[in-house]
């Protein structure tokens, strides 16, 4: 007796998770999917996005490292205010999150 | 506007914060208050007011479980979150447990609330609990991911420190690469928020943990092309009876190789990821034999595509509040420092307990033990034998496991002068190496104030240990001593003009 074969591996599916409709979050122009209860970071990696920060020196990209708020490598700007931990920070619909540029205080020339 | 003692800040919307009263009243605070949310902190509070203590559970996440028992959030409506963990019932039994003593008035829980800072204060009244000859004042910080942040005050008789462990990371060229990852925040972020960095994930470091990540990205429907462990698991051979005093450690393994071995994913030791390949993310890693030192062998170099890497070397307690109040520390067979406890899990200053891996990294089956254990001595009990034996042949495990993985001094072989070291300052290894041969640092401290290693957003958590064994490479090298910080995370000046001045 073969068992039925089960569909494809996703983490939803390894739990058994039904969320609620996504909604929508901005990232640099660009309508992003997020599912109630996601953080930023989730919602960015769930859209294969890994860097959304340049850093101050070398203007290099970085994204979310520790995942758990320790390493502050995630850092946007959300609506407007830049130095956010996008890992612990939960997507709310209409959130606009731009790629953080340096200290992400250019516009006040800092 | 600074809060009363003992009153919820009430700064955030989550349910979790709504201002019960009653625990607290009569202004003397809590008997006990126990920092931390995770296995060793919900045993310990469940097991505190099963005695009659009237506690106060802090947690900087916003839900309970701490790291260990990570799940996703409500709204994900996840029917299955115990595929994700073990041993899932005795998360569940427990906040069960937790949630009667709320509705009892017994305890009162403050998620999304970051201690601070611990100061003694006397406090009037009722007699102290056993042991303590003073309270504590804790200060807490909220809602500061959200920008809507204020500051708490809650006082208690006695303390008990929960506060886990953050991973090890040892640097590697390409490890600041955008999906390059740590093991356990690619953990903790499939758990909460069922996502993966990308489809083709090498898992590498050292450590336990790694065995249980990569099970958990293959079930979760990552391809893991490899799966490195830089130590070896023969170690435990080495101590059959440790081992045989732990049966559910063994049966642990073999959940996680059965997991493994259903996804085709097969471990191999003494390899490394020596180097992440990308510009605007990781595509590529190199991994390479190790030497017994962990040294990468020439020769043995073999590049494996990937779209990310999940990379950890084990665990660090997390000691801040602890050391800045004088604990003393004892250095575990791993390198990491972790608190002095005694048998009934006081630490070397009166009031204050530690229970998990504060006291040494050892698991959630230890921490349960121990918060446990603490809560008896706390409520001035002798705590059970059988209590005790367990907690005894767990931590003689954790001892153990501590040896076997850690790192080799061979591992700086890896590193080029480029190499970044610490991830906030962008400071790579020549001007460590620098700080240390020509400016004559000697230890961490010096590396830091010489090249701003450390002095980034993160406070030398990611670096920190890298830095040390670097600094460690200098002339007149010592023991690294416990780091001494007034505030366990970044405060805000606002905060801490709210502080009382005395
Ligand atoms: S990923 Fe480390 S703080 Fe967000």
């Amino acid at each position: 007796m073969r068992r039925p074969r089960p569909g494809p591996r996703t983490p939803a599916a390894l739990v058994a998770a039904t969320p609620g409709p996504a909604h929508t979050i901005e990232f640099d122009g660009r309508a992003i999917p997020a599912l109630p209860g996601q953080s930023i970071a989730a919602a960015l990696w769930a859209q294969g996005i890994v860097a959304w920060r340049t850093t101050r020196v070398g203007g290099r990209p970085r994204g979310a490292f520790c995942g758990i708020g320790a390493c502050y490598d995630c850092l946007a700007t959300v609506n407007g205010r830049p130095n956010q931990r996008t890992c612990l920070l939960p997507a709310a619909p209409g959130d606009t999150v731009t790629t953080q540029e340096g200290h992400g205080h250019a516009e006040l020339a800092v | 506007m600074p809060n009363s003692p003992s009153e919820p800040s009430g700064s955030s919307g989550s349910s979790e914060l709504s201002g019960s009263t009653g625990v607290a009243a009569g202004g003397a605070g809590y008997d006990l208050a126990v920092i931390g949310a995770g296995p060793a902190g919900l045993a310990g509070v469940v097991a505190a007011a099963d005695r009659g203590l009237r506690c106060v559970l802090l947690d900087a996440g916003g839900g309970l479980g701490g790291q260990y028992y990570r799940h996703p959030a409500a709204e994900l409506r996840a029917a299955r979150p115990d595929r994700l963990h073990h041993h899932w019932s005795t998360f569940t039994a427990l906040s069960r447990r937790l949630a009667e003593h709320r509705e009892a008035g017994r305890v009162e829980v403050r998620l999304r609330h970051h201690v601070v800072l611990v100061q003694g204060v006397p406090l009037p009244g009722a007699p102290p609990v056993s042991g303590a000859s003073t309270g504590w004042r804790l200060h807490t910080s909220s809602g500061v991911e959200s920008g809507a942040g204020s500051t708490g005050r809650v006082d208690a008789r006695a303390v008990l420190l929960a506060t886990g462990a953050y991973e090890r990371q040892l640097p590697f060229p390409g490890w600041t690469l955008p999906g390059v990852v740590t093991a356990g925040g690619a953990q903790a972020m499939l758990k909460a928020g069922l996502v993966l960095p990308g489809r083709r994930i090498v898992v590498a470091g050292s450590g336990p943990l790694l065995l249980a990540v990569a099970a958990s990205l293959a079930a979760a429907g990552a391809e893991v092309p490899a799966l490195l462990e830089a130590g070896g698991y023969l170690g435990y051979a080495r101590s059959p009876g440790t081992l045989a005093a732990v049966p559910g450690k063994l049966a642990e393994g073999v959940v996680h190789g059965a997991a493994l071995a259903r996804h085709a994913v097969r471990p191999r030791t003494a390899h490394a990821v020596i180097e992440a390949h990308g510009t605007d993310r990781v595509r590529a890693v190199t991994v390479a034999r190790l030497d017994r030192t962990w040294r990468p062998l020439p020769g043995t170099e073999r590049r494996i595509a990937c779209d990310a890497l999940a990379v950890g070397h084990g665990l660090v307690p997390q000691l801040e509040l602890a050391t800045e109040l004088g604990a003393a520390t004892r250095t575990v067979p791993d390198g990491t420092l972790a608190l002095r406890v005694d048998a009934g899990q006081r630490t070397t200053v009166p009031g204050l307990w530690a229970a998990g891996e504060t006291c040494g990294v050892g698991g959630a089956e230890l921490a349960l033990a121990e918060g446990e254990l603490a809560a008896a001595t706390i409520a001035g009990q002798q705590p059970p034998a059988a209590l005790l034996a367990r907690r005894r042949r767990l931590r003689a495990f954790a001892e153990l496991m501590a040896a076997v993985h850690r790192p080799g001094p061979g591992w700086t072989g890896w590193l080029s002068p480029e190499t970044e070291v610490c991830r906030c300052e962008e400071v790579p290894l020549a001007r460590i190496t620098e700080a240390v041969q020509e400016l004559g640092a000697g230890d961490a401290r010096t590396v830091k104030l010489l090249t701003r290693a450390g002095m980034g957003w993160c406070q030398g958590r990611m670096c920190g240990p890298a830095v040390a064994c670097l600094a460690g490479a200098g002339a007149g090298a010592e023991e690294p001593a416990a780091d001494r910080r007034p505030f366990s995370c970044p405060v805000r000046l606002g905060d801490l003009a709210e502080l009382p001045s005395d």
